[in-house]
C-alpha cells in the first residue's frame, strides 16, 4: 500500500492544534517547554474555553509563550506572574487564567507572590516546568538545582553548606489551605504526556468549579543547561530528578496524600 | 484480518532533530535523514514506513508539534 493512500484528511489521527501559532519555537532541540505548551493548548481545546481563558506568561526561557500560544495573553513582571493573575482573575471571575512559570521565576524571584497567591487560594491554574536551571541565561545554579549538579555558578557541583538544600516548592505549597489541587508531572515520554495532559484538565476543571487553586509541577529537561543530548537528558531526568522530585499527585481535593 | 497501518508527515522546516521520537517509537519507524534542513537540523522520516502503526506516540513527545499522524485500516 501506497503511503499517499494513507495520508489523507479522513486518516488524520494527530496534527498540532491550532491553538498553537505557527511561528517556530525558540526553545533548544528536545526542550519539554515544547510539549508543554502543546498539551495546555490541546487541553484548552478540548475543553472549548479559548475565548475564556487569558494565560500570564512569565520571564525565563518561556517569556514568549504568548507568542506561541494563540489565545490571550498578558506579560507580567519577572515572577510576579501569580500577582498578575489574581488581578486578572478577579476582574473576571468567570474567565479561566493560568500562569504558565518556570523554576527561575517561580521559586526564586517570584517565590512570595507565589506562596501569597496560594495561600490566599486565588482560583487560578499555576503550572510550573521545573528543570532545576536557569536556560535563558546560560545555565546558572537555580534553587532547584540538586545536590552535586555541575552549573556555570557551580562548577565543581551544588554544594548542599554554602549553597543551600534543593527547593521543593510544590510540597510547600501543598502544605498551603487555599491549595485544592497539588500535582507533579513529567513530558519526556508519550505516557507521561498523557499523564499530564489528565492532570491539567483536571487542574481546569477545578478552576470551572472555582475550588481553589491547581498547582501542576512539571519536571522537564534543559539539554542545552545540563550539556547533554536531548535523550541523555532525558534518561538523566529520570535517574536523578525523579527520585528528588518524585512523580505524581500530592494533594487531591484539599487533602494531603500521605504515602 | 483487517490490521492498521499508520503514517507520518514530518514539517522538514522546523523540524528541530532532537530525535525523541526517535526512542519514543514502539516499532522503531523512525530514522533520522542525512540531509539537513534550512537550520541545519537532521529531519526524522519514516525508515521502515510498513512498521507504522499510527499510534501518535511519536507527535505527542514532539516538542514542536512538527508531526502530523495518519490511521487506516487495511484488508490483509
Amino acid at each position: 500500500m501506497d503511503i499517499k493512500d494513507i495520508i489523507k484528511p479522513e486518516n488524520l489521527v494527530y496534527k498540532k492544534t491550532d491553538h498553537m501559532t505557527d511561528k517556530v519555537l525558540s526553545y533548544c532541540p528536545g526542550c519539554g517547554h515544547g510539549t508543554a505548551h502543546r498539551i495546555l493548548m490541546e487541553v484548552i481545546d478540548e475543553m472549548g474555553v479559548r475565548a475564556d481563558t487569558i494565560g500570564v506568561a512569565p520571564v525565563g526561557c518561556s517569556v514568549l509563550a504568548y507568542d506561541f500560544m494563540n489565545i490571550d495573553m498578558q506579560g507580567a513582571a519577572h515572577g510576579r506572574a501569580p500577582a498578575v493573575a489574581t488581578g486578572i482573575k478577579r476582574c473576571w471571575p468567570d474567565k479561566f487564567v493560568f500562569t504558565y512559570q518556570g523554576d527561575g521565576d517561580l521559586a526564586a524571584i517570584g517565590t512570595a507572590e507565589t506562596i501569597h497567591a496560594c495561600n490566599r487560594g486565588e482560583n487560578i491554574t499555576i503550572l510550573f516546568i521545573n528543570n532545576g536551571i536557569y536556560g535563558m541565561t546560560g545555565g546558572q545554579m537555580a534553587p532547584t538545582t540538586l545536590e552535586g549538579m555541575r552549573t556555570t555558578t557551580s562548577p565543581y557541583g551544588r554544594d548542599l553548606e554554602s549553597m543551600g538544600n534543593p527547593i521543593k516548592i510544590t510540597e510547600l505549597i501543598a502544605n498551603l489551605p487555599g491549595v485544592h489541587y497539588v500535582t507533579r508531572q513529567a513530558v519526556h515520554t508519550p505516557r507521561y504526556v498523557r499523564r499530564t495532559k489528565k492532570a491539567i484538565f483536571k487542574a481546569f476543571d477545578i478552576q470551572k468549579n472555582k475550588k481553589g487553586l491547581s498547582f501542576v509541577e512539571i519536571v522537564s529537561n534543559c539539554n542545552s543547561g545540563w550539556k547533554m543530548t536531548p535523550n541523555q537528558s532525558n534518561i538523566w531526568m529520570e535517574d536523578n530528578m525523579f527520585p528528588y522530585y518524585p512523580l505524581g499527585d500530592i494533594k487531591v481535593d484539599g487533602k494531603i496524600i500521605n504515602e | 484480518m483487517a490490521k492498521v497501518i499508520g503514517a507520518i508527515v514530518v514539517d522538514e522546516e522546523h523540524c528541530k532533530g532532537c530525535e525523541v521520537c526517535v526512542v519514543a517509537c514502539p516499532t522503531q519507524v523512525i530514522g533520522m535523514t542525512d540531509r539537513v534542513n534550512s537550520k541545519g537540523y537532521h529531519i526524522a522520516y519514516m525508515e521502515t514506513p510498513e512498521s507504522c502503526t499510527g499510534c501518535a506516540n511519536c507527535a505527542i513527545v514532539c516538542p514542536d508539534g512538527v508531526i502530523t499522524v495518519y490511521k487506516m485500516k487495511k484488508e490483509a
